[in-house]
């Protein structure tokens, strides 16, 4: 097994200090409520009881866990004018990858997360995911991508993609250094967080002096833009992730689709 | 009707192409295809890549009636690229069920087909099949605050990679026994977890965990029929008319928590076991 | 992948338009609109490459002796035999004659 990221964990530590941490959720889960919102992390957890999700991966009870915690707070405001932040501190390797995750349904389990998280958008919390490390995939989709801002810090190890270089060059039939010179000048399958950006889907990249284990500044000035992304968040859909030139198709066929529908 | 006549009269659902499948589930003249072949709204990324575009980019999308009720399909093509999702098809699904949910806020109670035959994210398109993807996520779950979102995964791609995510969502879920439902691919397993882990080719295996049968009989989907057209229609009809589902089942997170909770995960898992974690208290 | 085009003598555009096929493996997609008066044009693009030769000589055969309606034809091959080009190409001109 390979060495897991902290990163999360030190981001999450550090954002919920002094917080209340929410539990009754599976131990590679951390959830806090702080000042600013509720804080909401997948963390390693070796001794996992499913030994596919020890990493740090997305597995079923992490896809479950995510969807109680946010319920959770969904339901706790659903008297509340003000409803709470929500804010997800993304580093996720991956979805977990074994017989168990698919057999018990972990498509399932990554659906009941998507869904918490929608639904406390439309019911009016700012959801809001920050990138710290890795958005893999199906993890990122149940952690992260149904946030009404998306928050990228600048470092080579944080990157959004769909699948990992070595799976992506076998189903697409190249060699990893070919998909590496494909992926320079084709936008939407570079693993580079500038390239990422370059599609509109982020609302903010913020570069900070310790990614691994934040300093008093960069605490202070994540925690800055957090808050700014959570005022500035209006409605309760994604529109506003449209509009870059590299997403221009995107706009398109919405347009034509309303004229037509 | 005797056996070879009712063979005969069959017709089925799965050899049918996507703007075949979506016409034959609406009532009879009430297709209206949006974004038509014809208009050429193609990907823009395959060219570059040096692989042939479809004209449609895979998908298909149709507004009509369903027994009476307006409804608008969205058909994914599982022959094209293995019905894998790029930024336009990605576009097309998603903002075809964000404007379903704009009728119904106007007053206009417009409910939704997917049928789903797709391998997920497109890979030529990575980040922006991922974000379409996203997109059809959100919408799927803003609809269903409304109306039903009706998922069918007839075969012979099955639904996989994000999508299957997005199949998780829907109000109800209908299967043949030609489908497969999973997150990730065999090989992909194979790949990441190791041979003893996932055997891509072992296909009785596979069947047996993924295999429409089976997530009919652990209670992950809602209807498993055979591959006919008139018995589909019929049932995707019947799902739409019963309005939305008391608690849908991705919003049943305390109860698969508390199955996961009591089950011995140190055995590699059964076919059996499975149906009796999530179907032994039900019947 | 490469993209050909080819035109040959015509006579009118037909009414109706059609499309058969699909960009599947050994298939091909076929876009028939109506062109223009006494011109035949198709354009080709094609994952197999370096068949230029091939595509003249299968449309030279199918329009050999007759004059086609004019049309515009778009083609989105995916490696195709002659016999499948042939059959969808046939689908889509009795299609078109049925408008």
């Amino acid at each position: 097994m390979s060495g897991y990221s902290l990163r999360g964990l030190n981001w999450f530590n550090a954002l919920s200090m002094g917080a209340k941490a929410v539990d009754g959720l599976p131990p590679s889960l951390r959830v806090a409520d702080a000042d600013l919102g509720r804080f909401i992390a997948v963390v390693a957890d070796p001794d996992n009881r499913f030994p596919r999700a020890r990493n740090g991966e997305v597995g079923l009870l992490e896809g479950w866990g995510l969807a109680k915690a946010v319920d959770d707070a969904i339901n706790a405001d659903r008297e509340n004018a003000q409803k709470r932040p929500i804010i997800a501190i993304v580093d996720v390797p991956s979805q977990a990858y074994g017989r168990r995750e698919e057999a018990l349904g972990i498509h399932q389990a990554l659906a009941g997360a998507a869904d918490s998280y929608a639904r406390a958008r439309l019911a009016g919390h700012p959801v809001i995911a920050l990138l710290v490390g890795k958005a893999m995939s199906g993890a990122f989709l149940a952690h992260g991508y149904q946030a009404n801002r998306i928050i990228a810090l600048r470092d080579p190890g944080v990157m959004v993609h769909a699948m990992g270089k070595a799976s992506a060059a076998r189903v697409t039939l190249r060699s990893v250094e070919e998909l590496e010179a494909l992926a320079a000048s084709v936008p939407p399958m570079a693993y580079d967080i500038d390239s990422y950006a370059s599609l509109g889907l982020l609302w903010e990249t913020l570069s900070v002096q310790q990614i691994e284990q934040p300093t008093t500044e960069d605490l202070a000035r994540v925690t800055e833009c957090l808050k700014q992304a959570i005022n500035d968040v209006t409605g309760s859909d994604l529109k506003g992730r449209l509009g870059a030139s590299n997403r221009a198709a995107s706009s398109r066929v919405r347009e034509l689709l309303r004229a037509q529908w | 009707m005797t056996d070879s006549a009712a063979l005969l009269n069959k017709h089925s659902f799965v050899e049918l192409g996507a703007r075949q499948r979506a016409k034959a589930l609406l009532d009879a003249g009430t297709f209206r295809e949006l974004l038509d072949p014809f208009q050429r709204v193609m990907s823009p990324w395959l060219e570059r890549q040096g692989v042939v575009p479809q004209a449609d980019d895979g998908v298909v999308i149709a507004k009509g009636l369903l027994d009476g009720l307006p409804v608008v399909i969205a058909a994914i093509e599982g022959a094209f690229q293995g019905g894998s999702l790029g930024e336009v098809g990605g576009a097309k699904i998603a903002g075809a069920l964000e404007l379903a949910a704009e009728d119904n806020r106007n007053g206009i109670p417009t409910c939704a087909v997917l049928l789903l035959e797709t391998g997920g994210v497109r890979l030529q398109e990575a980040n922006l099949g991922l974000a379409a993807i996203a997109d059809i996520h959100a919408a799927i779950v803003d609809l269903q605050r409304y109306q039903p979102v009706v998922g069918v995964v007839a075969g012979s791609v099955g639904c996989f990679g994000g999508m299957s995510i997005a199949a998780a969502l829907c109000s109800y879920l209908l299967v043949t026994q030609e489908a497969r439902l999973g997150l990730n691919g065999p090989q992909v397993i194979e790949q990441e977890a190791g041979i003893e882990e996932y055997d891509s080719r072992d296909r009785p295996f596979i069947w047996s965990l993924t295999g429409g049968e089976q997530r009919f009989a652990s209670g992950l989907v809602d209807r498993y029929v055979g591959d006919d057209v008139a018995k589909i229609r019929q049932q995707v009809g019947e799902l739409l008319q019963q309005g939305l589902p008391v608690q849908p089942r991705s919003q049943r997170a305390e109860w698969f928590l508390q199955r996961l909770a009591s089950l011995d995960t140190q055995a590699q898992i059964e076919p059996s076991v499975v149906r009796g974690l999530y179907q032994g208290e039900r019947s | 992948m490469e993209t050909l085009s080819f035109e040959f003598p015509a006579g009118q555009p037909p009414r109706g338009r059609a499309l058969v096929g699909c960009v599947g493996s050994g298939d091909l997609e076929v876009l028939i609109e109506p062109g223009l008066t006494g011109k035949l044009t198709i354009n080709v693009q094609t994952s197999v490459n370096g068949a230029q030769q091939r595509w003249q000589h299968l449309f030279a055969r199918m329009f050999d002796g007759t004059t086609p309606p004019a049309m515009a034809i778009d083609i989105h091959d995916f490696g195709a035999t002659p016999g499948v080009v042939r059959l969808r190409l046939e689908q889509g001109f009795e299609e078109i004659g049925h408008d």
